[in-house]
């Protein structure tokens, strides 16, 4: 097996869980994240999520999540057929809680990237990626 | 003890008083025969660092008329705020005299009638001598170029950007960053950038396939004036592979990257930068939202977005200057540095008189050289116009409205498509037009005037794109053209709406009947960014039709309801 630069970023960034639910896209969003927070309240701050404002091909969308202190990071493209993306889970030896990979986008939506921390308390933050025909600019 | 802040204030205030003996000085002289070179150029220099900004000159060597646009709407926060105030308000903002220079050069109305009294704009022949009268002044002066260079004529496309290559470098810049270069294709780029004699920065400019950092173009370069450590930092036009094709370079990629500019900012001042300088073609709006949000910036150079500013517009500490396009105009910025801050500037937007500024011989000489080669193709009479030829405008300009006749026309299409770019000089009434003015308007390395079948709800999706990238309240999501010019097409547009809102109402011209979601309709257009699109140049399309007109006749479009209530 050929080791890819995007298979070595996410194991060195711990280890994945693959996604793949089979939810439908409405409502699935919310469901997915009381699923995961088991309710609890999202934070803002602690966590960032770095995404295009505009994607230059919805097929392969470069992000990157990164929440010090995080046990967890959940990846959700809200506007995809099947939102959940990755879940990504580090040990406590983890030296940087972050991590770095390429999404699919089905169109203009919101991505989401929920962290639960290592105290149990959760952090949010999403970014409005816009997938767009093109065309001229000046 | 005066802050920093106080200081820029003060320094404002004083130019503005200045003012009355620099810009707003030119404004109110009366005609032509009263500007001189001297008066243009006057400038008290200040402090210990000049830069001169020249950006968006798109391959126009030569002096030419470029009306600006007397529509330009703002969204969101900057709705009303400049650079999206035009005609009569945007004089009385600044306290331009209606029928002065400076009417003239920053404004739209009675464009015809001024351009016959104060003459063609740019040259870089003229540019050369403005700058050239600054370095005589400030020997170090840094010279800095924010790219949309290599793109944008008959020339251009013939010697693959060769000829703007061969006189910029007479013009000795210190630095550049991109845009439509990269529409030369990468292998070119490459070759000419390997072989600049200055730097080509870019933070944004990135490897596609690792995400990294371009080797090709460095995030800045440090330069040593006046005793200061200065950083510039360059800022690519974030969204090269949406807004022009893509597959021409795809070994790059770019974004915003305000996060990547902000440790690159902390980098430079953590290795001594005492002012850090942003060459930036992000467009105004972004460079303005950019500005909030990065720490550490004491100017930004804008381009892009083509909008000529007679004041900088300060964002917290950071300064923006937007320096108009075509090649029509100069900024110079002087600059006071001292342990470490900017304590105060003055700036000027030198408007180019083509017939107050004396060329530079040396570099008419090479302007002339680059042409030679190519005269007689460059100055035959396709036909005349009775009508200003115009681009800018937020909807239809004149220019497009005769492509757009030439596509309906020469392709047999219901409905016609053309590029909301900025660039392209204007043409009077009664003038002569030659293959070089077509060029001027039509010029890249993607001409196919395609012939394609969409549905009417095809049709729609295509316009709220375009809008969305135009009128999105959020600047990051704008991609700085103007809106897709139509023919055989109308519509109304509600600018305040989210996309898939805005555009309604659309009706095909030559029936007027309703756009059926439902029903197909035969488009022509160009300037695809999709590979593999066929059919003929646009530019030959364009002149086949105006020969046969022999003299073009625009009749006022008002196929556009506009709404920003």
């Amino acid at each position: 097996m050929e080791l890819t630069r995007r298979d070595a970023i996410i194991l060195g960034a711990g280890a994945l869980v693959a996604a793949g639910l089979p939810l439908s896209a409405s409502a699935a969003g919310e469901d997915l994240i009381a699923a995961f927070t088991g309710g609890a309240e999202l934070g803002e701050g602690g966590i960032t999520l770095t995404a295009p404002e505009i994607a230059e091909n919805g097929n392969t969308v470069p992000i990157e999540v990164d929440a010090p202190g995080a046990a967890e990071i959940m990846v959700l493209a809200l506007g995809n057929p099947t939102p959940p993306v990755a879940t990504f889970k580090f040990g406590p030896l983890s030296a940087s809680r972050a991590a770095s990979t390429r999404i699919r986008l089905a169109g203009t939506q919101e991505v989401v990237a929920i962290a639960k921390m290592e105290d149990g308390t959760f952090a949010k933050a999403s970014s409005t990626v816009k997938v767009t025909i093109g065309g001229c600019g000046g | 003890m005066i802050s920093r802040r106080d200081f820029l204030q003060t320094s404002m205030a004083a130019s503005a008083i200045l003012g009355a003996s620099s810009f707003g000085n030119w404004g109110r002289l009366a005609a032509q025969q009263a500007l001189t070179q001297d008066q243009l150029l006057q400038f008290d220099t200040f402090g210990n660092v000049s830069l001169i900004h020249v950006t968006d000159i798109h391959a126009q060597m030569k002096p030419i008329f470029f009306r600006e646009p007397s529509i330009n709407l703002g969204v969101g926060e900057n709705k009303g705020a400049v650079p999206h105030i035009t005609g009569a308000d945007f004089r009385k903002l600044y306290g331009i005299d209606d029928g002065s220079a400076s009417h003239y050069a920053l404004t739209a109305g009675d464009f015809a009638a001024l351009a016959q009294g104060y003459g063609r704009v740019g040259g870089l022949d003229r540019v050369a001598t403005v700058i050239n009268a600054i370095r005589a002044e400030r020997p170090d002066a840094l010279l800095l170029d924010g790219g949309d260079t290599w793109h944008g004529s008959y020339t251009c496309y013939h010697t693959q950007g060769q000829d703007m290559v061969n006189v910029m470098n007479a013009l000795k810049p210190d630095a550049m960053t991109f845009h439509w270069e990269f529409t030369l294709g990468s292998e070119r780029v490459n070759e000419i950038v390997e072989g600049l004699p200055f730097a080509a920065l870019g933070q944004n400019i990135f490897d596609a396939e690792w995400d990294e950092p371009a080797e090709l173009f460095p995030p800045y370069e440090f330069f040593e004036r006046g005793g200061v450590k200065i950083a510039v930092i360059g800022q690519a036009f974030p969204y090269m592979p949406i807004a022009n094709p893509g597959w021409m370079f795809p070994e790059y990629a770019f974004g915003i990257r305000d996060e990547n500019m902000q440790e690159i900012v902390d980098e430079v001042r953590a290795e001594g930068a005492e002012l850090v300088v942003v060459l930036s073609h992000n467009g105004f709006d972004v460079d303005k939202k950019m500005a909030g949000i990065v720490t550490g910036i004491d100017v930004i150079l804008s381009g892009h977005t083509h909008d000529a500013l007679p004041e900088p517009v300060l964002v917290g500490e950071t300064v923006i200057v937007a320096s108009g396009s075509n090649g029509k105009f100069v900024s110079r910025v002087d600059l006071d540095v001292q342990n470490g801050r900017m304590m105060g500037f003055r700036h000027k937007l030198i408007p180019i008189f083509s017939d107050v500024i004396a060329p530079d011989p040396e570099v008419a000489a090479v302007i002339d050289a680059e042409r030679a080669p190519y005269m007689e193709q460059l100055t035959e009479v396709i036909g005349q116009t009775d009508s200003l030829l115009f681009r800018r405008g937020n909807f239809n300009g004149t220019w497009d409205d005769l492509i757009c006749d030439a596509l309906l026309s020469e392709r047999e299409a219901d409905i016609a498509l053309s590029p909301g770019v900025r660039w392209g000089p204007s043409i009077l009434p009664g003038q002569d037009i030659t293959r070089e003015d077509i060029w001027n308007v039509t010029s890249m390395t993607y001409p196919q005037a395609y012939r394609t079948e969409m549905t009417g709800e095809f049709l729609h999706v295509v316009l709220e794109d375009v809008a969305d990238n135009l009128f999105n309240p959020d600047p990051y999501y704008q991609q700085g053209g103007d809106m897709v010019r139509t023919g055989g097409l109308g519509y109304r547009i509600d600018v305040t709406k989210p996309q898939g809102e805005r555009i309604t109402e659309m009706t095909l011209l030559s029936t007027g009947e309703k756009i059926d979601a439902a029903k197909t309709y035969q488009v022509a257009g160009w300037a695809s960014v999709n590979e593999g699109t066929e059919g003929p140049a646009i530019w030959d399309v364009v002149e086949s039709y105006i020969r046969k007109q022999g003299t073009v006749s625009i009749t006022p479009n008002d196929s556009v309801q506009v709404v920003d209530a």
